[in-house]
């Protein structure tokens, strides 16, 4: 199975980075941008073919190192 | 006094710390690889600065999950004194030992510069050579120098007298 995990910054924390990004969208002509916020992607192969017990996995790989729960968020795809 | 150094692939300020520790302490330090699992009998921790794993994912986070950093947070747990400096600070945070994370600066750029520092807190091992309110002169060097935490943390820190420092 594949995982798809997305890791996003918690509401509410800045993003100086989404900000440049937005900064740079507006200099090259594209209006109406009224905020970027930047994350992560990351797409994992798992060798497990139950995917209540993936998602779990996953779960706890995301609780422990893919994502710091003190400032992001994430949000897993379990796919077959 | 016996002290140890935690080395991992991208430390880049070990040696300053194998040095300045030479100078203070009077003698060399272990130097401990972070793929071992044993530590040397030690009276003191640093984990140095640098950019562990390249900063991969996020800075500090690879390490703290590095093998040795089970033995560090098994003595820092029995009392060990541990000293994290720049990398060293965000691995400390990344392996749940201290709270918060250290993120992006705000104005993204990289820092390196002199700032001064007033002591906060002059009560602890780590402060005892300052004296209250003293205002001292550092060299800062990071990208990622802005911590962050929650308000209940910044409070519990604040009331504990857990700010060594403030610029």
């Amino acid at each position: 199975m594949k995982a798809k995990v997305h890791v996003t910054l918690k509401p509410g924390v800045l993003d100086p980075q989404g900000k440049a990004v937005r900064h740079a969208l507006g200099s090259l002509g594209f209006s109406g941008v009224d905020e970027v916020r930047q994350g992560k992607f990351i797409e994992i192969d798992l060798t497990e073919t139950d995917a209540a017990k993936a998602q779990e996995h996953v779960e706890s790989m995301c609780k422990q190192l893919l994502a710091n729960t003190v400032i992001e968020d994430y949000a897993i795809k379990i796919l077959e | 006094m016996k002290t140890s150094v935690i080395v991992f692939p991208g430390s880049n300020c070990d040696r300053d710390v194998k040095v300045a520790l030479a100078a203070s302490m009077g003698s060399d330090p272990d130097m401990v690889w972070h793929g071992g699992t044993e530590l040397p009998k030690t009276d003191l921790i640093v984990v140095p600065g640098g950019f562990s794993y390249g900063d991969y994912l996020r800075s500090g986070a690879m390490a703290a999950h590095s093998p040795i950093m089970r033995e560090v947070i098994a003595r820092a747990n029995s009392g060990v004194p541990v000293l994290g400096i720049c990398n060293g600070f965000q691995i400390l945070t990344e392996a749940g030992l201290l709270p918060g994370v250290l993120m992006r600066n705000a104005a993204l750029k990289f820092i390196c510069r002199d700032v001064h520092l007033k002591v906060e807190n002059a009560g602890t091992l780590f402060m005892a050579g300052y004296s209250q309110d003293q205002v001292i002169r550092v060299p800062i060097a990071h990208h990622d120098g802005n911590y962050e935490t929650d308000s209940e943390t910044l409070k519990k820190l604040e009331g504990n007298g857990q700010v060594a420092f403030r610029y």
